[in-house]
């Protein structure tokens, strides 16, 4: 193994992933009121709408087809008995759907940042970097997927990218894994790594603000000046 | 019986002279920020017209409020599984046009023009694209029923009624509606906004944007039915109507009120019933939810409220501040004022006297307009119709409107017959509901006006609050950097300045 592949495959993700977890406390920490969703439906609302509901929805079922093809072990399909070409089948026709969701409500998005005057003036460079560099790991992705996959090529990811991932995650890496890999999925996880440490000081941060916890609030909040003096007597 | 603290508003719409001197203010005060510029927290509409934003009380378009399904209060945008999954794109949001585009003028080609053939101009420039633009509608369009011939027939509480109402110049009617956010008891906004951001103040029922915890879901404009929650487009982040909050916890008015140079508001506690909120604002029928709203709250010089009060944390500086309140003895003791739309089932705590206006017909010019025995028989007659405020301020129910008009009147012709020492006839205060006390008050509120009496504002009890210190500077609506300079900035620099060291340079030891 080359000190190239051990830098791609074993220093720089666990750099990108670094900056990714430190990056986000530091946001967090500092930047409440930066953090946002930064909506801009205010200012631009027709065009917004099926650019915005074809990626958001797309880009959920990619990260939920991510889950299964990388952070589930092979194993695990077998033993339920989903065969190669089940598991084939879904990844390419499922995962190609969801793909052309994102891409195409990704151009429709970038499109209107570009072309509506109130949205171009308004946008940051953060927001232009981001969205750029989406654009480049979703196409790396979609074509891996379209264009490898499902026009015939043979290489089976969840044999070695899969664990390889999985390495990196659990504090075992397994470089070598990586080296067998088309070109195109290795730049697709190398720019997506780089996405990820992007990450936190993007406005991408909205994703982990998702409001689930709203389904089981009560509607009226209410907060008290001095919450503690809620907690009658646990204090002097 | 959990009794909460809440401030309210009252104005009265009788002397309204729609001067936008509490627009100027508040915007001087909190809005001329750039994301802002658009911005009326407190904006003055001249009704009938659509308003602003657009039409903003047609709510079969805007989605706002409360509505019952089933028996059941629910959003009238929909619950909470309904906004998660608009989450991407709102469907019912306002955008910016329905509101104006705020702009600019390019000034400096008044100064920097070369001398020429004409007057230089300056052209108004966009403040979202920084291009030159035409002003197609803007803050006020329909000042003065400006071009309300246009869009005076698409206001919802003209299309509410039965009567046709004509737009031609002699029978055009008009008043002045002032608007700032009603801090709702029941408040829809706050319901909507998925990340809790939102909240009423627990102490005195003020409704708040945190603006560190919003996310841009921008949920909170579609829920308030009155529009008056506004999305910054510079920060995305929403922004509302404070109630001054500063002010209020320092015992001064909002600045909005203290300005008004017709004297036509006023502030003031009432205690209500938490646990019959929910209740009052489900009762079936619109026309109910006024009665239901008024049960909620609770009499102040009762000493059995007064020992719950205290029970629930009121101190006793903010009981007398309710038993003095001028907004329970408007809304409650005289039943004057009304609340905005009481239909959407929000509660709302910032009520209108409504306005009076001349008798039309016949008699116009010719009859003692004070005289109950004139105006009671002709109620129906005065040039704003009863029915449309009564669209506007009781869900439709014009009785209450018609009460509420009597009794100003009789309160008024009581008062000139004590001025020229004229016998009262006591049967038509009775007929309205009226005792010489409360006639003498609504008489020391609404004409003599004094301060003291308008404005009845406990201070806040600050010194309980937690950490005051850390608290410092965190009122603003900028982003964080936009503050360094103004309050204490870093911590670095405040224990500097607040250090012994830093003193002791002071004075040269």
């Amino acid at each position: 193994m080359s000190l190239l592949d051990q830098f791609l495959w074993l220093i720089f993700p666990y750099l990108m992933l670094t900056i990714f977890v430190v990056g986000h406390i530091y946001r967090y920490n500092t930047d409440q009121f930066g953090w946002s969703a930064k909506s801009s439906e205010f200012l631009e609302k027709r065009q917004l709408k099926w650019g915005s509901l074809l990626f958001h929805w797309g880009i959920i079922f990619v990260f939920f087809g991510h889950v299964a093809g990388v952070l589930v072990p092979k194993a695990f399909f077998d033993s339920i008995g989903i065969t190669e070409e089940m598991y084939h089948f879904g990844a390419v026709w499922f995962g190609g759907a969801a793909g052309v969701m994102v891409v195409v409500g990704g151009f429709l998005l970038t499109l209107r940042r570009v072309t509506v005057k109130r949205i171009y003036k308004n946008s940051s460079k953060s927001d232009f970097i981001a969205l750029i560099m989406l654009g480049v790991v979703v196409l790396l992705g979609f074509t891996n997927t379209v264009g490898y996959t499902a026009s015939g090529g043979t290489f089976d990811y969840r044999e070695n990218i899969g664990p390889w991932f999985r390495g990196i995650l659990t504090f075992r890496p397994l470089p070598e894994l990586m080296i067998t890999a088309p070109l195109g999925f290795k730049l697709h996880i190398l720019s997506g790594l780089v996405l990820f440490a992007m990450w936190p000081f993007t406005r991408l941060v909205h994703v982990w603000s998702i409001p689930l916890t709203y389904m089981k609030r009560r509607y009226v909040v209410f907060r008290k000046m001095n919450p503690r003096k809620a907690l009658k007597g646990t204090q002097k | 019986m959990k009794i909460k603290a809440q401030f309210g508003m009252v104005m009265n719409l009788d002397k309204c002279i729609g001067c936008h001197t509490c627009s100027v203010t508040c915007n001087n005060t909190w809005t001329n920020r750039p994301g802002a510029e658009y911005m009326w927290w407190n904006n003055v509409e001249t009704k009938p017209g659509i308003g602003y934003p657009k039409e903003w009380e047609n709510q079969e378009t805007h989605k706002g409020g409360w509505v019952l399904k089933n028996g059941k209060l629910e959003l009238k945008a929909g619950g909470r599984a309904n906004k998660l999954l608009n989450i991407f794109h709102n469907p019912n949001m306002t955008p910016i046009d329905e509101y104006y585009e705020p702009w600019t003028y390019d000034y400096e080609k008044l100064i920097n023009s070369p001398a020429g053939e004409h007057q230089p101009v300056a052209r108004p420039k966009s403040q979202l694209t920084g291009e030159y633009m035409d002003i197609k509608w803007g803050p006020n369009w329909e000042d003065d029923l400006a071009g309300v011939h246009e869009t005076g027939l698409r206001d919802p509480n003209i299309t509410k009624m039965e009567e046709q109402v004509r737009m031609e110049f002699e029978q055009t009617f008009m008043m002045y509606l002032p608007r700032i956010c009603e801090h709702c008891i029941n408040p829809p906004c706050v319901s909507s906004c998925p990340s809790g951001s939102i909240y009423k103040r627990d102490e005195d029922g003020i409704v708040l944007v945190d603006q560190d915890s919003c996310r841009s879901w921008r949920f909170c404009m579609t829920g308030c039915p009155y529009k008056k929650v506004y999305f910054n487009w510079k920060t995305n982040k929403a922004e509302k109507c404070t109630f001054c909050f500063p002010r209020i916890e320092a015992g001064l008015s909002t600045i909005c009120s203290e300005t008004c140079v017709g004297r036509i508001r006023y502030i003031g506690l009432v205690l209500y019933d938490a646990d019959r909120v929910e209740a009052a604002a489900s009762v079936p029928d619109d026309k109910d939810i006024y009665e239901a709203q008024l049960g909620i709250f609770l009499d102040p010089n009762d000493p059995e409220i007064i020992k719950q009060a205290k029970k629930d944390g009121i101190s006793e500086d903010w009981i007398e501040a309710a038993q003095r309140s001028p907004i329970y003895k408007l809304a409650v003791e005289q039943k004057i004022a009304l609340p905005l739309h009481p239909e959407y089932r929000t509660l709302p705590m910032v009520w209108y006297v409504p306005p009076l206006s001349p008798i039309m017909g016949a008699f116009e010019g010719q009859m003692d307009v004070l005289d109950p025995n004139v105006i009671f028989p002709t109620i129906d007659q005065l040039r704003i119709p009863i029915e449309y405020l009564a669209n506007l301020l009781t869900a439709g129910d014009k009785e209450v409107i018609k009460n509420a008009l009597k009794k100003m009147v009789a309160m008024r012709s009581y008062m000139r017959n004590v001025n020229i020492g004229k016998k009262n006839d006591p049967s038509f205060l009775k007929r309205v509901g009226l005792t010489e006390k409360t006639v003498k008050e609504m008489y020391e509120l609404s004409a003599i006006a004094k301060y003291s009496d308008r404005y009845v504002i406990p201070p806040s009890h600050r010194e309980q609050a937690g950490d005051m210190f850390e608290g410092q500077g965190t009122a603003g609506y900028d982003f964080q950097e936009g503050c360094s300079n103004c309050s204490c900035g870093s911590e670095k620099d405040e224990q500097y300045q607040f250090g012994e060291k830093y003193w002791s340079e002071m004075d040269g030891r």
